[in-house]
């Protein structure tokens, strides 16, 4: 925990992040993003050869699309949805009156058609379903997105606002496995080559309650979501950087997605958490990118 | 005893599982998940299991495993239930 809070003081000190007093929602500085922006082009180089399809969503997804992806039976807990006011001009006055007394002011406040994104490629898979049957080989789409999750936290790896890029693949169960060991060993290449320790290890996503118990462990049976582990605020519990995901057909029988064959399409996808390979490279190598070793600066700035 | 709660495992099971085939007509050992049980109707038979029995399923046994088939589900709520009876 101390570590922890050392940790975003020292962020904060050398102003790459900056506070906003709510813990997880940060500023970032010109700095921080550079190496953002380095880390990206460096993924790109990785995926390139693969010409995947690039598509760039809005940080909110339509809110029936989030109600049919199944995230509420697993996630209810982090879910952000957006709410407005719609009233007319007298509980607008209420609202103010309601405000001023320091009193609650959501009584008119209705949700919205907006859900704020809670990964990358939520948005995908009924945009790639409404174009119809996979082609021949399925399909690869290369996303980034602002993602919320409502877990405030003084660990500033784990954000409630941050960046995820993705590589999705679309196809028969043969093709998106291939994909993920693809990434398996590409993740392991790209971090070696940030210089940074990391472990890859068997992970279960963070679903809730007692039916989540049972969902984790199974997760874990199966083998199907990898993480890549990077310790940034403690070596005990080190922080995923990378994850490989295998969804089976879960996403294929929810969205009607089917390959060429007309079988029912398996996903997969590998995520990169952007903040946390930024954070990750600060804590290892120090927060003045001037003084990261020669060869670290070359492959990220050339 | 024992044949009561098969009974009741399979007629959950059947309520539940959202199997693509009837429940009635698997063999004690046959393999749940190759007849099509998905980890959602596996969470959904546990929880109703939990409610029909009076049980709850301690973390141990809140697994694949436990639900592989109608003699493994039988087996953790006999013990359950034992353990529910020297309570």
């Amino acid at each position: 925990m101390d570590a922890q809070v050392a940790l975003i003081d020292q962020l904060f000190d050398a102003g790459l992040l900056i506070e906003t007093g709510v813990d997880g929602l940060y500023g970032r500085s010109g700095q921080f993003e550079d190496v953002i922006s380095r880390f990206d082009a460096l993924i790109t180089s990785f995926g390139r050869e693969d010409k995947a399809e690039v598509i760039r969503f809005p940080p909110g997804m339509n809110r029936a699309h989030f109600e049919k992806s199944g995230y509420l039976k697993s996630f209810p807990q982090l879910a952000g949805t957006v709410h407005c006011f719609c009233g007319d001009d007298g509980a607008h006055a209420d609202l103010l009156q309601c405000l001023g007394e320091g009193k609650d002011w959501s009584a008119k406040q209705e949700m919205s058609d907006v859900v704020l994104t809670p990964a990358a490629c939520y948005p995908l898979y009924p945009m790639a379903a409404k174009r119809g049957a996979l082609p021949e080989h399925g399909r690869l789409f290369d996303l980034m997105s602002y993602c919320f999750r409502h877990e405030p936290s003084r660990d500033p790896a784990r954000m409630q606002m941050f960046r995820m890029r993705e590589y999705v693949r679309m196809g028969t169960q043969a093709e998106v496995l291939a994909f993920r060991e693809t990434w398996l060993q590409r993740g392991r290449e790209l971090i070696s080559m940030l210089e940074l320790p990391f472990e890859v290890d068997v992970a279960n996503d963070p679903f809730f309650g007692r039916a989540g118990r049972m969902m984790k462990n199974s997760q874990r049976d199966q083998g199907l979501k990898f993480e890549l582990l990077v310790p940034v605020n403690s070596t005990v519990s080190p922080t995923a950087c990378l994850s490989f995901n295998y969804h089976q057909d879960h996403f294929g029988q929810t969205w009607g997605l089917k390959t060429a064959a007309g079988e029912v399409a398996h996903t997969a996808c590998v995520g990169f958490g952007m903040e946390r390979v930024a954070l990750a490279l600060f804590r290892h190598h120090g927060v003045d990118v001037q003084a990261w070793p020669r060869s670290l600066r070359r492959v990220l700035w050339g | 005893m024992s044949e009561a709660i098969r009974n009741t495992i399979v007629a959950i099971i059947v309520e539940a599982g959202r199997l693509p085939v009837a429940a009635e007509t698997l063999t004690d050992d046959a393999d749940l998940y190759q007849a099509g049980l998905t980890s959602f109707a596996s969470v959904q038979l546990m929880l109703a299991i939990e409610d029909r029995f009076g049980v709850e399923f301690p973390d141990r046994y809140l697994n694949r495993r436990s639900f592989a088939s109608i003699a493994s589900i039988r087996a953790v709520v006999s013990e359950l239930l034992t353990e529910r009876e020297a309570a």
